[in-house]
């Protein structure tokens, strides 16, 4: 009987001896150190068709790495819709990566955190220094004036994407520049019993991506100069009814895209359903999904008159993806030589044509592969029309309440109920109302 | 941590130093008899404490602080916020204890339709699978797929038949019995809440059938022959036999559906993803948001210690309730 209650004592005093141990490891303020040189963890983010997709494009890379420094990359590739919690998570606990990718548009969001080493000029320059980099994909970094929390990867941008077989049987002759030209146009795709216009009705992101782009057209933005939330101004609603009354009113977008949050518009338009599509660096994708890229043409995102360009004239954010050391890190010095590996020229170049981005490294962009007509585009967008995305730490919070607005707005919109100034003014006072007070 | 190791050293050394050990045999056993089942309900307590405990006092003492991305890297720093969290998720006036106060009713709506419907199905199929006839064996088998099916994989599957475009519900209903003017959309809109009670009743019943379908072993036959004999027809059996003998199973077999439904978090998640539609906003998801999305952590804790509250206030009344007719009924 003894030696059983023993036993018994003995293997619960080990399992909280274990358990206890295991929640002990890594302080989650501590700095970083140079404790184990000889590894790295990175976290990339989901860029290809897939996560093995991915791996395959990124193995041999970090095999060079290893060969130039020694230093074993340890590979997790997280999904997009696990990635923003996995860091979150990592930030509290203390244990994370050592090296990872972000969301562009989460840079201040995370800069707040503090969790991010700060790319000061010293940091800069030990990967060859800040104007290496171009000036758009620096302007999504983090808050203005602070130290950028990451450092640009892959750049990309907004264009529309449209079916040429298509325009070819409506007789349209060239994409159209601006939203009533795609409108007018939409009427003769119509007619061929086409849909007009893809889009992800229930993605908060990409809803807000375009209500953004459509604010800067009615020279309007989401927060005042100094960060303080504008929702519901005369401009951004304004820009919110525009792009709801797509669908709405204008009828381009198809009812059914309401719902769509998994990428459906992408398929719809390779496999021919739809005639155009707003979408960032969608080739690779739409040639995994059997599209080739003769079937369909690149053209800037509308706007509402004339020529895009700066102001009032933008017609895409600044997309892309941004390399962050964790501030734990138990081998700065290999993270920092990482991340100068990752921006080489060579590395911006081979990687950013196999995820069809644009590097946001200005001596790479010269490669020929960036200058073919359909990467054209995109260059020139962000280096002429493209506009990052506010850069203030609510950015998070702006994405969810504002992009759920517009959620809602596209159901109404897609069961037939009037969507009004009034009613996107409700819904976007609603947003706003939910955002931190200060 | 620390604590609970040097409990577990405290427990090995309670009854071998007991006072009680150095007098006599007769006293020794008498200790050792009631020690025995406190010593062996040891492990399992302290786990308890580390598993549950220990995260649910963390998540009450994080309700009071401001817990916001600023200071998620080292939570000692964030400031004390007294009640404020509380403050604003029961000030029912403004935007984000009203839409609390809307996400709470949704979801006892949603729970009492969906639990009263599990009941409903899993026990009338218990009932009529009594009888033993050919096929019985597999058609229980088929009735437990849905209880046994990963929960991503079968919700999925709804989400694709939900769809407005090609989904197989639209599908019948529109394109072959004609019963709608034109393709609903469930996944968006007031439909949602109708697709989010198919999804968990489709999901939940089984285990109100396999529940009642044991219970039901234990009504021996000849009551029923007896009543049979009596000239009690089958609904008379079900009403003056059945469901009376089965009131211990079902006591239990509610509280713990109630419990499970009220704070499904998976299958609304999967449904609608992070942003539920107005009509379907249940409570788990909505305080997902509250913290995760909006990264106000402090706030999501203060309205995870809220639904606490409530859940326990329901399940205490409801145990005090039932123990009490139990009790009236064994007098």
């Amino acid at each position: 009987m003894r030696s059983i209650r023993a036993a018994a004592v003995g293997a619960v005093t080990m399992s909280l001896a274990l358990a206890a141990s295991a929640c002990g490891g890594g302080s989650s303020t501590g700095g970083g150190s140079d404790d184990s040189p000889k590894t790295l963890t990175y976290w990339a983010s989901n860029q290809g068709a897939s996560i093995e997709v991915d791996k395959k494009v990124l193995q041999p890379e970090l095999d060079k790495f290893e060969k130039q420094t020694g230093i074993k990359v340890k590979l997790e590739v997280v999904p997009w819709s696990d990635l923003l919690n996995r860091i979150l998570t990592a930030t509290t606990s203390g244990q994370g990566p050592d090296v990872l990718n972000i969301g562009n548009t989460w840079s201040a969001s995370l800069q707040a955190t503090g969790a991010l080493l700060p790319w000061d000029a010293k940091n800069f320059d030990k990967i060859g220094g800040k104007d290496r980099f171009v000036d758009s994909a620096l302007g999504s970094t983090g808050v203005q004036g602070k130290d950028p929390a990451a450092v640009p990867l892959y750049s990309m941008a907004y264009a529309l994407y449209y079916n040429k077989k298509i325009f070819a049987d409506a007789g349209i002759s060239q994409p159209p520049a601006t939203w009533d030209e795609l409108v007018a146009d939409g009427r003769k795709i119509q007619q061929k019993g086409k849909q007009v216009l893809g889009a992800e009705g229930s993605n908060v992101s990409e809803n807000i991506h375009h209500v953004f782009v459509f604010g800067k057209q009615h020279g309007a933005d989401f927060f005042t100069p100094d960060g303080k939330a504008d929702f519901t101004n005369d401009g951004v609603v304004a820009a919110v009814k525009q792009y709801v009354d797509l669908m709405a009113k204008d009828k381009v977008i198809p009812a059914g895209n309401a719902e769509y949050a998994q990428n459906q518009s992408v398929s719809d338009f390779a496999k021919g359903k739809t005639a155009m599509l707003l979408w960032q660096s969608a080739s690779a994708n739409l040639k995994s999904q059997g599209m080739s890229e003769d079937q369909y043409g690149i053209a800037p995102v509308p706007v509402q008159s004339g020529t895009p360009g700066a102001g009032t004239q933008v017609d895409s954010m600044v997309a892309g993806i941004n390399l962050a050391v964790f501030k734990n890190t138990h081998n700065l010095d290999g993270a920092t030589k990482f991340v100068k590996f990752m921006t080489s020229d060579e590395e911006q170049k081979i990687l950013n044509k196999a995820y069809s981005s644009i590097p946001p490294v200005s001596a790479a962009q010269s490669d020929p592969a960036f200058t073919a007509p359909a990467n054209a585009v995109l260059k020139d967008t962000l280096a002429k029309s493209a506009a990052a995305l506010p850069q203030v730490a609510d950015e998070s919070q702006f994405e969810t309440t504002v992009g759920t607005a517009v959620k809602e707005l596209f159901a109404d919109a897609a069961a037939g109920r009037a969507v009004t100034t009034e009613s996107v003014k409700a819904k976007l006072e609603k947003a706003q109302q939910q955002m931190p007070a200060k | 941590m620390t604590t609970t190791v040097t409990a577990a050293a405290d427990g090995r050394t309670v009854p071998e130093n007991s006072p009680g050990a150095a007098r006599g045999p007769r006293r020794t056993g008498r200790i050792q008899r009631i020690g025995l089942p406190y010593l062996l309900l040891l492990p399992a307590l302290l786990l308890e404490l580390l598993v549950h405990l220990v995260p649910m006092v963390i998540g009450i003492v994080m309700s009071f602080k401001e817990l916001t991305q600023f200071y998620i890297r080292d939570w000692g720093t964030a400031p004390w916020s007294g009640l404020d969290n509380y403050r604003v998720s029961v000030d029912f006036d403004a935007p984000v204890g009203n839409a609390l106060l809307h996400s709470f009713l949704v979801t006892v709506g949603f729970t009492l339709l969906s639990v009263a419907l599990c009941w409903l199905i899993g026990t009338a199929a218990a009932v009529f699978m009594q009888d033993t006839f050919r096929g019985r064996g597999l058609l229980r088998a088929l009735f437990l797929v849905p209880y046994a099916l990963p929960v991503y994989a079968a919700v999925i599957t709804w989400v694709f038949m939900f769809q407005h475009d090609n989904g197989l519900v639209n599908h019948v209903l529109h394109d072959q019995l004609h019963l709608t003017d034109k393709p609903s959309f469930w996944l968006i809109g007031d439909n949602s809440f109708i697709a989010l009670l198919t999804v968990s009743v489709w999901k939940g019943w089984p285990f109100a059938f396999l529940i009642v379908m044991a219970g039901l072993q234990n009504i021996p036959r000849e009551l029923y022959e007896a009543a049979a004999l009596d000239g009690a027809g089958l609904w008379q059996q079900i009403r003056r036999i059945t469901l009376p003998s089965l009131r211990p199973v079902n006591q239990v077999l509610i509280l713990v559906l109630f419990l499970w439904t009220f704070n499904d978090f998976n299958t609304p998640y999967v449904l609608f993803g992070k942003a539920a539609p107005q009509a379907a906003d249940l409570i788990s998801v909505h305080i997902y948001q509250a913290s995760f999305v909006t990264w106000n952590f402090g706030t999501g804790s203060a309205m995870s210690v809220l639904l606490l509250l409530f859940l326990l206030v329901v399940t205490g009344g409801y145990l005090a309730l039932t123990s009490r007719g139990r009790r009236a009924a064994d007098v």
